[in-house]
């Protein structure tokens, strides 16, 4: 049942980059391997190749200590490795039976066996702890369950080794609970895992052992018990990291910035009211589906409100999209990076500016001044960028999120929502980010900051606003808070 | 919404050969060969027409191709705005049919109200970048505000101005009065420092094209919604407001290729303009425009415009392929640049 892999001095070259510089270690039949590295380390690209995505450019591959060449991920499925992809792989317009059984479907004769893809999947489906109907279409699950059903999907695929990237990213804490249940079964089964994360807490409570990589280089391995998170952040980073977070300022008490009333954005948020000050950084918790991102989606004018009032430095404000609340001083950078927030394709000068073009032309663009701008946000949030001439869709998930910030800040807010600030950000990079928060409030703007890690809530916010269910369930002070206290607000079980 | 992008080399599949270069500068070699793909095609296809035919390289062919690519040329270059957007416009034809039929029928009732013939062609040049301006607000209002497919609304109103035409002329055509033509036609065969007419107007409005779409906000904006109409409108891009003058701008050049093109005739029956929309259409994407928007260049545009007229002219000089097969060459040249162009987004 259990399986061996081991990598034999793995090269990746795309282009005329190398991305894998000779890699070797193997993983041991039966246990859970947490793949460690910061954005860029490889990580991705190593499993890649593992499971048969990208071919490899030098070296070999062992399974069971056969040297196998893996043409497609359908050949690497068939010898039971299977890849739970970071980004969802379902077809939206399917059903959830008709996406687990995507590519091998059961036949019976010349016809499709609906009835029996539904009862497989409902099997795999409960074994996941999923309760829906197999006919549901993918399209209408939330973002936990699509994660669920990708799991369903490669335990129908009887999958002896396992890979999972970033898992529990966009998961709550009871389905994340829900998740490690399922793993300590699967490896109870003999199922070999391999278990990617930027959440060391995750991979210290769940992992046998660590591999650490950075830069497409192997750099150490070893029994996670022995290993404390801090030497697993300095081993990825290849230096100490100091503080997190930085010292918290309070900021001096001044009328509110923005002072929202009583606002309902139907199907989403009811009767949420909240002031925030200048310099003050403000939290807001929440599980997955509490309302948080369309509370602002709909401050903003991106979905309808059906009531409230808004008052943005003292003037009634109702936004009709953000073109409006630009204006007004009031910019959001969307959790959704690739879908709101970036032009991948577009250069990193066109992604800087297309909120200020304003400032660039006069009337033509002025391509050198955008030049400018760019140049000095590079230097100012510390984007690292090969060449500035690159699409944004080259730059790592850290430094395309400092990009999009930046982005947001061009038309120089008052008041900055930031969505998911660190959501797949490395380490380093987050420690970044969370400086470059601080720096902004220093500067006497209001920030506001949505994000699902609550050890960033309570290390960077002065207050933290927790939402459950669409209504706010409390504000409470960040000194002295701890997850514990977050968490029981968030599920109502305070 | 799918989890955030936490590793560069996730974004292979977007962006092919461009993804993690943290080494180089600029772009690669492949890129500058498809970009200036285009201009080395018309350039091989002029050496194939000069040796298999003295004829072609001649100034006056030379005037001839460009003259009647004017038309398409003019048209490709507001297309190529609307594709970049995301849009599509398959009426541009038909468009094209109804002004200059309207065009015709103004022009002949106020030339005896006003007493002059070029009071009358000026009010008759008007009313066609008035109609094209108002088409084209009616299709951006249609599919940003009414939230139809550009194809879908666009195919109606195919339909629709033919027949209107159609409906106009009785079936039969519409013609210009005798002094009238002859004032107007000028506009068409007058020519300026031994250049005909329509194709200074050609590069006008290919320059001003690029100007825009380059160097403008306007520009800017169009490619970022084409590129990704939700990051657009996150970034306090107003989307619908764009999108419509997309399609505006197309309707406008419409009316500019249609009062050149009516001088010609001096008529309009409802063959005018018949499969414009779909050698403009080529134009653009054989000029490099991405049928799904975000990036594309007015330059590439107005070369395969002159491309697809170059191949229609060869065959007229030569016997080799017969002339009936000009639209199954094209439609070679067309598949060929796709193929020649895929993987490339």
């Amino acid at each position: 049942m259990s399986l061996s892999v081991r990598f034999n001095e793995v090269v990746k070259d795309f282009g005329p980059v190398r991305v894998l510089h000779g890699v070797s270690f193997d993983l041991a039949p039966g246990r859970m391997v947490g793949l460690l590295g910061e954005n860029g380390a490889g990580k991705s690209t190593l499993v890649k190749i593992l499971s048969g995505y990208e071919p490899l450019s030098g070296g070999s591959l062992e399974v069971d200590g056969v040297v196998r060449h893996f043409a497609s991920s359908r050949e690497a499925e068939e010898a039971g490795i299977v890849l739970i992809h970071q980004e969802f792989n379902l077809a939206d317009d399917l059903t959830v039976a008709q996406n687990i059984f995507l590519g091998r479907e059961l036949r019976r004769g010349w016809l499709l066996d609906e009835a029996g893809m539904r009862r497989a999947a409902r099997e795999v489906l409960q074994q996941v702890g999923l309760d829906i109907d197999p006919d549901t279409r993918a399209r209408d699950l939330i973002v936990a369950e699509k994660q669920l059903v990708e799991i369903a999907k490669a335990l129908s695929r009887k999958a002896r080794l396992l890979v999972m990237d970033e898992p529990t990213a966009t998961l709550t804490p009871s389905e994340t609970q829900r998740l490690f249940g399922l793993i300590a079964r699967l490896r109870s089964q003999g199922v070999t895992i391999v278990y990617i994360s930027h959440k060391l807490d995750e991979v210290e409570r769940v992992t046998d052992e660590i591999v650490v990589m950075r830069d497409g280089r192997f750099v150490a391995r070893g029994p996670t018990a022995e290993h404390t998170r801090q030497q697993m952040a300095n081993l990825m980073v290849g230096r100490e990291l100091s503080d997190m977070f930085p010292p918290r300022v309070t900021p001096p008490p001044a009328e509110p910035l923005l002072s929202v009333r009583h606002l309902t954005v139907p199907g989403w948020a009811r009767d949420v009211s909240f002031d925030l000050h200048p310099g003050e950084i403000l939290g807001f918790a929440g599980l997955v589906g509490a309302g948080r991102t369309e509370l602002f989606e709909g401050l903003l004018g991106l979905r309808p409100r059906s009531a409230g009032e808004v008052r943005l430095a003292g003037r009634a404000v109702s936004f009709n999209n953000p073109r409006e609340a630009a204006h007004e001083g009031m910019t959001y950078l969307s959790e959704d990076r690739k879908g709101c927030g970036l032009h991948i394709r577009m250069s990193l000068q066109e992604n800087l500016t297309l909120m200020d073009l304003d400032r660039h032309a006069k009337p033509w663009l002025d391509l050198r001044s955008e030049r400018r701008a760019l140049e000095k946000a590079v230097a100012d949030f510390g984007i690292r960028a090969g060449s500035l001439d690159a699409p944004a869709g080259s730059l790592s998930g850290g430094n395309q999120q400092k990009l999009a910030m930046a982005k947001v800040l061009q038309p120089d807010p008052r008041v900055v929502v930031l969505d998911e600030p660190t959501r797949g950000v490395d380490v380093g990079a987050k420690r970044d980010i969370y400086f470059l928060v601080q720096r902004l409030a220093a500067e006497g703007r209001g920030v506001i900051v949505i994000s699902s890690e609550l050890m960033e809530l309570i290390g960077l916010c002065h207050r933290v606003v927790v939402m459950r269910a669409g209504a706010v369930q409390a504000t409470l002070n960040a000194d002295h808070l701890t997850e514990e206290e977050l968490i029981a607000h968030a599920t109502g079980t305070h | 919404m799918p989890p955030a992008l936490t590793d560069p080399m996730q974004d292979l599949a977007l962006s092919a050969d461009n993804a993690s270069t943290p080494k180089r500068g600029g772009k690669p070699l492949r890129q500058h060969l498809l970009d200036a793909g285009p201009i080395v095609g018309l350039v091989l296809l002029c050496i194939v027409g000069t040796v298999l035919n003295p004829d072609f390289a001649t100034w006056d062919n030379a005037m001839n191709v460009l003259t009647r690519t004017a038309f398409i040329g003019i048209i490709a270059v507001g297309m190529c705005f609307v594709i970049i957007s995301g849009g599509i416009d398959l009426s541009v034809g038909s468009m094209a049919a109804l002004i200059a039929g309207c065009m015709i029928m103004v022009m002949n009732w106020v030339a005896p109200l006003l007493g002059s013939p070029v009071a009358a062609v000026l009010v008759g040049m008007v009313i066609a970048l008035l109609l094209g301006a108002a088409f084209g607000l009616a299709h951006g209002v249609l599919i940003t505000k009414g939230r139809i497919e550009p194809f879908i609304v666009t195919l109606g109103t195919l339909g629709i101005f033919r027949a209107y035409l159609t409906y106009f002329s009785n079936g039969g055509a519409l013609t210009l009065d005798n002094e009238l033509a002859d004032t107007y036609g000028p506009v068409y065969y007058g020519a300026w420092l031994g250049i005909p007419i329509p194709i200074w107007v050609f590069l006008a409005v290919a320059v001003a094209g690029a100007g825009l779409l380059n160097r403008t906000r306007y520009g800017r904006y169009v490619q970022a919604i084409g590129s990704n109409e939700q990051v657009a409108r996150y970034a306090a891009v107003a989307v619908d407001r764009i999108k419509i003058l997309t399609y505006v701008l197309l309707g406008i050049c419409v009316g500019v290729a249609t009062l050149l093109y009516v001088p010609r005739l001096g008529s309009a029956s409802p063959s005018t303009g018949l499969l414009w929309e779909l050698e403009a259409i080529a134009a653009v994407i054989v000029g490099g425009t991405a049928l799904k928007g975000g990036q594309g260049r007015i330059v590439g545009t107005v070369v395969g415009a002159v491309l697809l007229s170059v191949i229609g002219n060869i065959l007229n000089l030569t016997s080799i392929i017969s002339v009936y097969l000009n639209a199954a060459v094209q439609g070679f040249v067309i598949i060929v640049v796709a193929f020649l162009q895929r993987g490339r987004r």
